[in-house]
């Protein structure tokens, strides 16, 4: 098992122990690799999505049969939500035992099914190299995924010889990387003749690693660019100038979507020409489906053909690779550049701008309460917006997505597509074990860290200099805010006006905490976390009525936002 | 939405892995979607096994099933018969009541069917019937009418017309 890891460059493992994975604990002493005990099964998930989303690489956790598993459930389907490379190794009582109710036994393939790009119950330990070997493949290869691997105890104590297959056989698994040439050359057209193009792009250029060709791209056609909250740092949301000051990139829009800019679902709802690159146009991001870039030809880069025309009807469909689609796309534009780029773009980038000036992204800090996005800000500029960031769920989630601008990938880390409360912390951990000289900060909620405080003594043993940066507003404030604008005011269920005292919990947990309570005190708070090598729970005691702006209500067009 | 129902005959190929048909059906019924039946069984091919499905439901929801199962890991092939002329066939055993004045008209219904007599006892007879939806649906009818006592149908086998799929 541990020579199958050791093959797919596996450095560390977050796990917890049980009865179904004593024999692999056991043999773990006797290998180089390093084990990251957590304190809930939920948090090694998380961990190991955080590890993966940070690195690239694929992210480990080992837990029991039974509880075990099912506690890694919620992780793993955060993981499938955002199509982050995991492999889950479950430990399962054994083979003897399977189905008949034994003590701590699941049916963990089962529970996950829907929520796992592919599983396997490994039942002779002679097949056990080539399911580990496929695992990691599957699990990083195409859309990338969670793998979950059950284990049952015999089969960990059984011995084989140690053979590791050289080939992958998986003849029914073909993901299509090469763009078809012909749809390349047809989207071109429509790129050439377009007046009021926007790019689209989503965590699928994260994954594909397409960074350098989305810019380039963008900025040969001068197409602005727009992104989901898992496309955010694709593409870089500022340029530093010659005397080293950031400014914020011409082509930019900001996220579109719920909680998008004005000028990024101006722009799409105007557009002629929409280009989704890596993403999916997803309930969150469209709005009402028919009142999305109505009058927009539509060309969607994808690698999964199931995410393409799922939402939305599109005209030209390219299935592969963000990064092999866009290669191919800027060879088209060098073969033929666009003529009288400067005259063609001229008005649409006018319009943008008017639209950029008209409703900005604002906030006025101007009582002695401290405003949330305030926290954010400064968090952003304290560290100098080179920092892995990781949220929870909720207003904080939003406002990170809002403030904190992103100008490389992996550096935001948040569950979109599930939307889990609990999932920033961990995260931050896996990250910080990934990245152990980058700052990591967790922008919380008030109600969300409480989901998985636990982990922070995780940080503690394991020296992982976390930040948590707590906007308390005393409310589950995104819920709060929905009940304020669609349920007339009637907070039931979402005031959280007893919390525990975080600087407390924080020193009892051997960690450092911080309180701040005036706009004075945010700033000094911020740089005291940053300067100290330990985990540190950061208290900003914020103004609890907030709203997150703008916003389109559920169900109406992403054209009519409140903007207040 | 009624009115986008339509019904479909699905055939898959796929690797003979466990669970693969627990896949399959989870992404039918993970959107609500009845199985009207459902076979599988081993190719000529070694550890290749064809699932032949028939569902209803509405056209685009079940695109994205066929693309999703497309997706399966262990998926060789799926085919929308939809979209393709095909033949299929399904069996069904009757147990029908044959007394002394119903012997002679069951008798006539499998003549005039092309179906079996398999078994024979003092007051049943039991038939094998093979043939396409409407064929197996004509012939119920008739020995409705007689008296069926138990059914079992296979459910549909199917393939493409002319070219291997
Ligand atoms: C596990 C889980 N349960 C419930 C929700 C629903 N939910 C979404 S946002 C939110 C409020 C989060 O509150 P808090 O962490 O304080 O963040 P705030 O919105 O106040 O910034 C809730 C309950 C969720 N996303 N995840
Ligand atoms: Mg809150």
């Amino acid at each position: 098992m541990f020579e199958c890891l050791k093959r797919e460059g596996v450095e560390v493992i977050f796990g917890f122990p049980g009865g179904s994975v004593l024999d692999l604990y056991h043999e773990m002493t006797n290998h180089d690799i390093r084990h990251i005990l957590v304190r809930h099964e939920q948090g090694a998930a998380h961990m190991a999505d955080g590890y993966a989303r940070a690195t690239g690489r694929v992210g480990v956790c080992l837990v029991t049969s039974g509880p075990g598993a099912t506690n890694t459930v919620t992780g793993v389907a955060t993981a499938y939500a955002d199509s982050v490379p995991m492999v889950i190794i479950t430990g399962q009582v054994p083979t003897a035992m399977i189905g008949d109710d034994a003590f701590q036994e699941v049916d963990i393939i089962g529970i996950t099914r829907p929520c796992t790009k592919h599983s396997y119950l490994v039942r002779d330990v002679n097949d056990l190299a080539r399911v580990i070997k496929e695992a990691f493949y599957l699990a990083r290869t195409g859309r990338p995924g969670p793998v979950l691997v059950d284990l049952p105890k015999d089969v960990q104590q059984a011995q084989a010889d140690f053979r590791y297959p050289r080939r992958i056989d998986l003849p029914g698994y073909h993901p299509t990387v090469e763009a078809h040439m012909g749809q390349i050359k047809r989207a071109y057209q429509f790129i050439k003749k377009a007046r009021h193009p926007v790019l689209y792009i989503g965590g699928g250029v994260v994954h594909s690693g397409a960074y350098d060709e989305l810019v380039r791209f963008a900025e040969m056609t001068r197409i602005p660019v727009t992104g989901t909250l898992m496309g955010l740092g694709s593409f870089p949301a500022t340029v530093t100038d010659a005397a080293g000051r950031k400014e914020p990139h011409p082509l930019w829009l900001g996220m579109l979507g719920m909680h998008g800019t004005f000028r990024a679902n101006m722009a799409v709802s105007h557009s002629d020409l929409l280009i989704a690159v890596g993403a999916r146009f997803d309930d969150r991001v469209t709005g009402k489906i028919s009142g999305f870039a109505p009058k927009a030809k539509i060309v969607h880069i994808d690698i999964d053909p199931t995410s393409i025309s799922k939402n939305v009807e599109v005209d030209i469909p390219i299935v592969g690779d963000c990064k092999n689609a866009l290669e191919k796309l800027i060879q088209m534009v060098e073969a033929e550049p666009i003529e009288g780029l400067d005259e063609l773009r001229a008005p649409w980038a006018g319009q943008i701008h008017e639209w950029r000036e008209t409703y900005p992204l604002a906030y006025t800090q101007d009582s002695d309460v401290i405003k949330p996005q305030f926290v954010v800000d400064t968090i952003y500029r304290v560290s100098n917006g080179d920092a892995v960031i990781t949220t929870e769920v909720g207003q904080n989630q939003m406002w990170t997505a809002q403030y904190y601008l992103f100008d490389r990938p992996r550096r935001l880390l948040t569950s979109g597509g599930l939307g889990t409360m609990g999932y920033g912390l961990p995260a931050a951990i896996g990250a910080q074990v990934g990245m152990p000289d980058r700052l990591v900060v967790d922008i919380a909620g008030d109600g969300s860290i409480q989901m998985n405080i636990q982990e922070v003594i995780t940080a503690v043993c394991n020296c992982l200099p976390v930040k948590v940066a707590i906007l308390n507003n005393r409310y589950l404030g995104m819920v709060r805010q929905w009940q304020e604008l669609f349920y007339q005011k009637n907070y039931c269920g979402t005031c959280l006006d007893a919390s525990p005292d975080f600087v407390k919990l924080a020193e009892a947990y051997g960690a450092v905490g911080l309180r701040a309570t005036k706009p004075e005190e945010v700033e000094p708070v911020l740089r005291e976390a940053f300067s100290i090598n330990k985990p540190v729970l950061m208290d900003f005691v914020v103004s609890p009525e907030e709203g997150v702006y703008p916003m389109v209500p559920a169900g109406k067009s992403i054209s009519e936002m409140l903007l207040v | 939405m009624e009115n986008n129902k339509q019904r479909y005959t699905i055939g898959i190929l796929v690797q003979n892995r466990p669970g693969v048909l627990a896949r399959v059906v989870g992404l039918l019924s993970g959107r609500g979607f009845n199985i009207e039946n459902i076979t599988a069984a081993e190719t000529n091919e070694p550890g290749i096994t064809r699932i032949t499905l028939v569902t209803s439901g509405d056209r685009r929801v079940l695109s994205q099933i066929v693309k999703q199962i497309n997706k399966l890991v262990d998926t060789l092939k799926v085919f929308d018969f939809s979209e393709t002329e095909f033949v299929d066939r399904e069996m069904a055993l009757i147990k029908v009541r044959a007394e002394e004045g119903t012997r002679a008209e069951v008798l006539r219904i499998v003549d005039i069917f092309r179906a079996k007599v398999v078994d024979v006892s003092p007051h049943f007879y039991t038939l094998e019937v093979t043939g396409n939806d409407s064929k197996i649906a004509a012939v119920m009818e008739l020995l409705g009418q007689i008296g069926i006592v138990e059914i079992a149908r296979t459910g549909k086998a199917a393939l493409a017309r002319s070219k291997k799929h």
